[in-house]
C-alpha cells in the first residue's frame, strides 16, 4: 500500500471538507484531483514563460516552444512512444479519438468495409465510429462481453472473420474496470490486416502502458484523468500512419505554405495541431507525469487493485448488493460498478454525498454495456492513489445508510 | 475549508409516503385507447418515462405511465398520474406549474393542498442535482399537453 497521508497532503483539494465530512473523493475515472507541483506548473509557465509557440523569433517564445515540446517528449517517454512526432496534443480521449475517425478513418474506409468496436466502449469510441461508417455506408460490428464484463474473445474472432479495416477497443473499461487483454486483441486485428485504435482514457492513469509493446496503431489517452489539467491529451500513433493522413482541422501552424486556393501542410504532429495549442495543458500534463514516476506506475497499479478487491470483499457482504465486472485480481483496474437492491444508484450517490462521499451514478456514458448488464444505472466507486482504506470503509459505512433509509436492514 | 452548503436533511427527501410510490407505483402501465404519448428521458442519469393519457374533450379521463428511474422520478410520476384523473387540461397545466415553483422553493406551493401526495417531494428543492428527476414526468405532461393544442 502506498503512503497514502503522504500522497493527500500533495492535493489541496483533498483538504477541503464536504458537507461536514473529510471529502472522500471515488470519481476518479471520471476525473482526477490536482497536485500541487501541477497548479504550480501551471502558474509558472504564465509568470515565466508564456508566448505563442513555434512563431516568435525571441527568447520568450523559444521557452514557451521548448516547454511545450518538452512536455511532448515527456508524454513520449510515459507511454513508450513510437518517435515523439508521433505524439499529436489533443483536449482528450475524445477528441483523439475523433482525430482518427475524422482524418484516418474518412480517407480510408469505403461503402461495404467494416469498423469493430466493444460492448464495453465508452461513448467516445463508438459515436465517432457510427458517424463515420453512417457517412461511408460501411457496417459497425459491436463484439459482445462476457457475463462477468470481459470481452467475449470468441465474438471477437468472429468479428474479425470479415476483416475489418479498423478495429477499436478500451484498454480499461470505464464502467466495469475490466484490464482488457490489449496486446492479444491488437494481435489478432493485425492478422487480419486491421488497424488498432487503443482507448487509454483509463489504462494510462492506472498502469504501465507501453504502446510499442500493445503494437497497436493509435492510442488515445485524456491528461484530467491522470492529475494533469482538463483540457489536455493526446493521440499517440504510428509516425508513418500519421504522415499519410489528410489533415484533421484547418488553420495556423498545421501549413507549410498557403495559396489562394490550396496549401501544403506541415510535418507531423503540427500538421494536427492547427491554431494556438493547449501549452498550460501540455505543461501541467508533464508535470503529472513526473509526479505520476515518482510515485511508480506498478506500485499505483498494485494499489489501486488491493482497494478494489478490499471494496469488493465488503460491499458483497451487504445483503442485496451487486457488483459488477470480474472478480479476479489482474482482470480488474480499480473501478467497482454495483448496485444495492431497488436503491436506485442516484439515490445512492445523493445519501453518499451527504457524507462527503463522491461516486458516479449513471450509465456511464456506456449506454450499449448497461443494456448488456440489463441495469439502467449502477453506482461506481473509483480508486486513485490518495484513496486508503479509510475510503473504503466510509464507503461500505454509508452505503448500509443508504440501505437503513431505504428499509433494507444490514446483515 | 468548507464550502458546503447548509445542510439538507436526507430525511426529508426521503419520506415514507416517497418511498411506497416508488415501490409500489400507481398507474403503471400502458392505455389501449391513449390520446397522448410521450416519451421523455434524462440522457444525464438515464431516468425514463413513458407517459400515456386519454383525454376525452377537456377531460384527463386516464393517466399511466412505463418507467425507469429513482426513487424521486418514479415517485413523482406515480403522484402526478393519480392527481390528473378527471382534471381538465388547463388544471394539470396550472398542476405543473405549481410543482415547478415548489421545486423552485416556493413555500406557498409546497403548502398547496392541490398538489396531494406531490407534497412530500417539497425537500427535493434542498438537492438542486434531484430536480430534474421530480419534473421529468412533469415535464412529459407538459409535452403531451403541448402535442394536443397542437
Amino acid at each position: 500500500m502506498l503512503d497514502v497521508a503522504r500522497i493527500r497532503a500533495d492535493f489541496p483539494l483533498l483538504a477541503q471538507r464536504e458537507n461536514g465530512h473529510r471529502l472522500v473523493y471515488l470519481d476518479n475515472a471520471a476525473t482526477t484531483q490536482k497536485p500541487q507541483v501541477v497548479l504550480d506548473a501551471i502558474v509558472d509557465y504564465y509568470r515565466t514563460t508564456n508566448a505563442n509557440v513555434h512563431r516568435g523569433a525571441y527568447d520568450l517564445a523559444i521557452r514557451a516552444t521548448e516547454a511545450y515540446e518538452a512536455a511532448r517528449a515527456k508524454v513520449a517517454a510515459f507511454v513508450n512512444a513510437w518517435a515523439p512526432e508521433g505524439v499529436v496534443f489533443t483536449r482528450g480521449t475524445t477528441e483523439a479519438i475523433n482525430l482518427v475517425a475524422g482524418s484516418y478513418g474518412r480517407a480510408t474506409l469505403k461503402a461495404g468495409d467494416s469498423v469493430v468496436v466493444t460492448g464495453m466502449d465508452h461513448h467516445s469510441n463508438l459515436v465517432p465510429w457510427q458517424i463515420l461508417c453512417q457517412e461511408k455506408g460501411a457496417t459497425l460490428r459491436m463484439v459482445e462481453i462476457t457475463e462477468d464484463g470481459r470481452i467475449d474473445l470468441s465474438d471477437f474472432g468472429r468479428a474479425l472473420e470479415r476483416p475489418p479495416k479498423i478495429v477499436a477497443f478500451p484498454y480499461v473499461s470505464n464502467a466495469l474496470g475490466t484490464v482488457n487483454p490489449a496486446a492479444q486483441l491488437a494481435k489478432l486485428a493485425h492478422a487480419v490486416g486491421a488497424v488498432v485504435v487503443v482507448d487509454g482514457a483509463q489504462s494510462t492513469p492506472h498502469l504501465k502502458v507501453d504502446v510499442q509493446a500493445l503494437d497497436c496503431d493509435f492510442y488515445a489517452l485524456s491528461g484530467h484523468k491522470m492529475l494533469g489539467p482538463m483540457g489536455s491529451g493526446a493521440l499517440v500513433a504510428k509516425p508513418d500512419l500519421l504522415d499519410a493522413m489528410p489533415p484533421y482541422h484547418g488553420g495556423g501552424e498545421m501549413i507549410s505554405r498557403v495559396w489562394d486556393d490550396h496549401s501544403t501542410y506541415n510535418k507531423i504532429p503540427h500538421k494536427f495541431e492547427a491554431g494556438t495549442p493547449n501549452v498550460e495543458g501540455a505543461v501541467g500534463l508533464a508535470a503529472a507525469i513526473t509526479y505520476l514516476e515518482g510515485i511508480g506506475l506498478d506500485r499505483i497499479a498494485d494499489h489501486e487493485q488491493a482497494l478494489a478487491a478490499a471494496a469488493i470483499e465488503k460491499l458483497i457482504e451487504i445483503e442485496g448488493v451487486t457488483v459488477y465486472g470480474p472478480h479476479a485480481r489482474g482482470h480488474r483496474a480499480g473501478v467497482v460498478s454495483f448496485t444495492y437492491g431497488d436503491v436506485h444508484p442516484h439515490d445512492i450517490a445523493t445519501i453518499l454525498d451527504r457524507d462527503g462521499i463522491c461516486i458516479r451514478a449513471g450509465h456511464h456514458c456506456t449506454q450499449p454495456l448497461m443494456r448488456r448488464l440489463n441495469v439502467a444505472a449502477t453506482a461506481r466507486a473509483s480508486f486513485y492513489l490518495y484513496n486508503g482504506p479509510d475510503d473504503v470503509d466510509a464507503l461500505a459505512g454509508a452505503l448500509v445508510k443508504a440501505g437503513a433509509l431505504f428499509g433494507y436492514v444490514p446483515a | 475549508m468548507d464550502t458546503s452548503r447548509p445542510e439538507p436533511q436526507l430525511s426529508a427527501l426521503y419520506q415514507e409516503l416517497i418511498l411506497d410510490h416508488y415501490r409500489r407505483p400507481r398507474n403503471k402501465g400502458t392505455l389501449e385507447d391513449a390520446t397522448h404519448s410521450v416519451s421523455l428521458n434524462n440522457p444525464l442519469c438515464g431516468d425514463e418515462i413513458d407517459l400515456q393519457l386519454r383525454v376525452d374533450g377537456d377531460v384527463i379521463k386516464e393517466a399511466r405511465f412505463i418507467g425507469r428511474g429513482c426513487s424521486i422520478s418514479q415517485a413523482s410520476a406515480s403522484m402526478m398520474t393519480q392527481l390528473l384523473k378527471e382534471r381538465t387540461v388547463p388544471q394539470a397545466i396550472a398542476l405543473a406549474e405549481r410543482m415547478s415553483a415548489m421545486m423552485q422553493g416556493d413555500d406557498g406551493a409546497a403548502r398547496d393542498k392541490t398538489l396531494g401526495d406531490l407534497r412530500a417531494l417539497a425537500g427535493v428543492s434542498k438537492f438542486p442535482v434531484r430536480i430534474k428527476c421530480a419534473l421529468l414526468p412533469w415535464n412529459a405532461l407538459t409535452d403531451a399537453m403541448k402535442a394536443g393544442r397542437g
